[in-house]
């Protein structure tokens, strides 16, 4: 599933990086440490997390993450939104919790392998 | 005669410019080819040992070099160095201020996950002389 499919499905809001909604969703990772998503996360994986800060576009470049959605009604910080849109990184926002973000997704069948 | 050799420099607190090196070193090697796989393995190490000198280094450098066979990352800085060698390498051991664990770093993890990636890695460091990491990277091991 497409980045621009995931916004539409779970009204998502994009608020950066629009440059890469064609990018592939193949999975998901729920974090606020930086480097336990750095371990942890998987290719092309949708990062929710509460961090709003300008690091989490580097995080995501290196980690090759899909996309990084901000939950609980954060906003990205402006230089965030900058970045996102230079490196072509998606920013959703979401006035949803993290929990019930993964939830929804996962029911939808992101992220699950194969039964 | 090594493919390639750079030099980037690091600057201590600056977490504007914080990951760029990184991804400097991230887009170099898929330039070159080489597989994503290790590609992400270099990326991981490179922004984690950016991350400690912009955390604690002070000043620093990384040095990439690039050989068929091989991709070694040396990153060195003049902070005030690692006390316990040991214990800093040791997974949720940290000494990140609160202001930088709040920004989800100093979760302890860093050192360890350059040990995971990286094919070696040896740590040089003393109490207030700085600290110099030397990452290797054997193109095509299994990791």
């Amino acid at each position: 599933m497409k980045v621009e499919e995931i916004i539409q499905r779970f009204g998502l809001v994009p608020v950066a990086g629009k440059g890469g909604l064609d990018r592939e969703v193949q999975g998901g990772y729920c974090g606020d440490l930086l480097s336990d998503v750095m371990a942890n996360a998987g290719d092309g994986a949708l990062w929710l997390t509460i961090q709003s800060h300008k690091n989490i576009v580097g995080v995501s470049v290196l980690r090759e993450v899909a996309a990084v959605v901000l939950v609980n009604g954060r906003e990205p910080d402006e230089d965030t939104k900058a970045k996102a849109d230079e490196e072509g990184i998606p920013i959703l926002t979401t006035g949803m919790s993290a929990f019930e973000t993964a939830g929804l997704l996962y029911k939808a069948g992101v992220g699950r392998t194969q039964e | 005669m090594p493919l390639l050799e750079r030099r980037f420099t690091i600057k201590a607190n600056d977490f504007v410019k914080a990951g760029e090196v990184s991804i400097e070193v991230q887009g170099i090697l898929k330039k070159i080819g080489f597989d994503p796989t290790l590609v992400r393995r270099v990326s991981i190490c490179a922004y984690e040992a950016e991350m400690n000198v912009v955390m604690h280094g002070g000043d620093g450098e990384m040095m990439l070099h690039v050989e068929p066979e091989e991709i070694d990352l040396v990153c060195s800085d003049q902070g005030g160095g690692i006390e316990d060698i040991e214990l800093a390498l040791l997974p949720g051991y940290s000494t990140a201020r609160p202001e930088h664990q709040e920004m989800g770093f100093g979760a302890g993890m860093g050192l360890p996950n350059i040990k995971k990636n990286a094919s070696s890695l040896d740590v040089y460091s003393r109490k207030g002389e700085g600290t110099r990491l030397i990452m290797k990277f054997e193109v095509g091991d299994e990791h």
